[in-house]
């Protein structure tokens, strides 16, 4: 970056300043144990690792026909319902791979009927089907698969494990399931980016995103193309359903996580894929910064009842990133020529 | 014009009438296009023109008449069958996918052409990569041709207007198109743009074979290229045939100039 374009664009620049200052600020200051630190740094990581699969999902269908699937959270639920309802009879790999099916059949489903009627439609067209959706796959999910809160038993140890107790006193506690989780989430990411940019279907998904009408007159199936991106998106949400909801367990309130990757997306911009993660990762940590470092300041200095901080904190950092960069991190800034 | 040789009927339009409510946008429409032919139609503003193109293109079905393209008669189809079956396109507003580069927007235009499955480019097998590198030849090849090496990887959006309607001729060409239709391929052009395009647009017909139509305003341009011209007016046809007998005849001066009441 030039010095020019650093004075442009300013704002920007001491945002995310401010932001590094918060990070850094309650070591620096002697408010918390190194120790203890890194344990709230890491669990900000992970749940804003969970933030980024689903946040994934909504860039994955934005960027491939421009449509805000306000669907996203109920497909999270109901990916991990139908996944939790199916290992109880069978084993979980076996059970996954159902899911995936069943996402791609509801893919389809949707691009038959939904979307395929409304090629060519306003945005705010296709973002009202998408919230009908929203409410048909709460309700259906509970319908099929019931509406009682279900375990997902990934298998793997849910014991905390010490780290790194030479270095710091007390060491830090981390969680196996965690690390996994984090893994599989760098992956699929890492694919997705690849499958985005390097294959001729990626390409014609980026095309079917930029204009319908001109990518259908050169042949591009739009139908096909819908499909194969819902059926991504929702692979994406099985993956994050199953990782929320083994953490979790799966309820009802998993479609409200969606509400969550909102802020995500503004923060790292609709159209990129690592937009997505790393703004997953400034939410995450920065709701359980200003919960467990910001919070009982607040409460000290202005008396007040209690913290709450990490319910809100996620909107207000998304407004300020609207008023100062409102194509997000990672976005792309439209160019029109006038 | 010089070796070239007109062929049989390519396209067949027939007593097609096309109405949007009220509104009558087309009424019994008859030509044919010929293979090799440059045929253009033109029209005053609201004459029908790009409804004509599009009803070929497949995006509005007509109301009633018929097309045969190649022999066949069409039964309803969308603008993906249309491409399909070998019709290409541009637009009068541009329709490129703006954020991509030269070289991707035009390796859509390959994409009926690749054989290879989404998962198979997922996993980046060898014959995937193998049929890429088949296309990206060809791509090159269009891009050679129409003089735009030096913006192959530059955001289309960041073009300028001449260079980006020159895109929109080689994502069309990318599709090999047997026919191509282009909707006023000059329209805002400065006169060394404009004769570059005709340049383009006469080495297309000529090297590649392609059967075109094209609507176009100027009417120098479309007297010194097209074979023969359709003409017209409120949705009707006023006239048909070769350049010179279309100038001299006496219902489309009147459409132009107006006729005394």
């Amino acid at each position: 970056m030039t010095l020019a374009n650093l004075q442009r664009n300013w704002p920007v620049v001491a945002l995310i300043v401010a932001l590094l200052v918060g990070a850094a600020a309650p070591l620096a200051l002697g408010m918390s144990a190194p120790g203890f630190y890194f344990e709230v740094l890491l669990g900000g990581l992970m749940s804003g690792v969970l933030y980024s699969l689903v946040a994934l999902g909504f860039v994955l269908i934005f960027k491939a026909s421009g449509v805000f699937n306000f669907a996203q959270g109920a497909m999270v639920l109901f990916a991990a319902l139908s996944l939790a309802r199916l290992s109880e009879h069978m084993p979980l790999a076996v059970a996954f791979i159902c899911a995936v099916a069943i996402m791609a059949v509801l893919a389809w489903v949707i691009e038959r009927l939904v979307l395929r009627h409304l090629v060519n439609q306003d945005a705010v067209v296709l973002l009202m089907a998408t919230l009908g959706v929203t409410y048909f796959l709460d309700g259906f999910g509970q319908l099929a698969w019931g509406s009682d809160i279900y375990t997902i038993n990934t298998g793997l140890p849910k014991t905390p494990v010490m780290v790194l107790e030479r270095v710091f006193e007390g060491g830090i506690l981390i969680n196996t399931e965690d690390f996994v989780a984090a893994a599989v989430a760098a992956l699929l990411v890492l694919a997705l980016a690849l499958f985005f940019q390097k294959t001729p279907t990626g390409r014609a998904l980026r095309a079917v995103a930029d204009d319908h009408q001109a990518a259908q007159s050169i042949g591009i199936p739009l139908s096909r193309i819908w499909v194969i991106v819902w059926t991504v998106a929702g692979f994406v949400a099985l993956v994050a359903g199953m990782v929320w909801g083994s953490k979790l367990g799966v309820q009802f309130s998993l479609s409200l996580i969606a509400m969550k990757a909102l802020p995500v997306v503004i923060l790292g911009g609709f159209t990129s894929v690592p937009g997505a993660i790393i703004g997953g990762l400034i939410i995450g940590v920065g709701e359980k910064f200003a919960e467990v470092f910001l919070g009982p300041i607040m409460v000290k200095q202005f008396d007040l009842a209690g913290g709450g901080i990490e319910n809100w904190f996620a909107y207000v950092l998304a407004l300020v990133f609207l008023l100062v960069r409102p194509e997000g991190l990672f976005g792309e800034k439209h160019i029109d020529r006038v | 014009m010089s070796g070239r040789k007109i062929g049989e009927e390519i396209l067949d339009v027939a007593d097609i009438s096309l109405s949007f409510g009220g509104v009558k946008a087309l009424q019994n429409i008859s030509f044919n296009v010929r293979e090799h032919e440059i045929r253009a139609i033109i029209g005053p503003n609201g004459a029908g023109k790009s409804s004509m193109l599009n009803v070929v293109n497949g995006v509005y079905a007509p109301q009633q008449g018929r097309i045969t393209f190649q022999g066949k008669v069409r039964g309803h189809m969308d603008p993906h069958d249309a491409a399909a079956a070998g019709i290409g396109r541009t637009f009068q507003s541009l329709a490129l996918f703006k954020g991509m580069s030269v070289l991707d927007n035009m390796m859509t235009g390959r994409n009926l052409r690749m054989r290879t499955g989404v998962l198979s480019q997922a996993i980046h097998l060898g014959f995937a990569r193998r049929e890429e590198l088949r296309h990206r030849e060809f791509v090159e090849h269009i891009i050679d041709f129409l003089e735009i090496q030096a913006y192959r990887k530059t955001a289309v959006g960041r073009l300028p207007y001449g260079l980006q309607k020159r895109v929109d001729l080689g994502r069309a060409l990318a599709m090999e198109p047997k026919l191509l239709l282009l909707d006023e391929p000059m329209a805002g052009m400065n006169l060394e743009e404009k004769e570059d395009m005709c340049r383009f647009v006469l080495d297309t017909n000529d090297e590649f074979g392609t059967t075109i139509v094209l609507i176009e305003h100027d009417m120098g341009v479309v007297m010194d290229i097209s074979d023969r011209v359709v003409v017209l007016d409120y949705g009707k046809k006023i006239g048909d045939g070769t350049p010179d007998e279309v100038r001299s005849s006496q219902a489309v001066i009147d459409a132009y100039l107006g006729v005394a009441h």
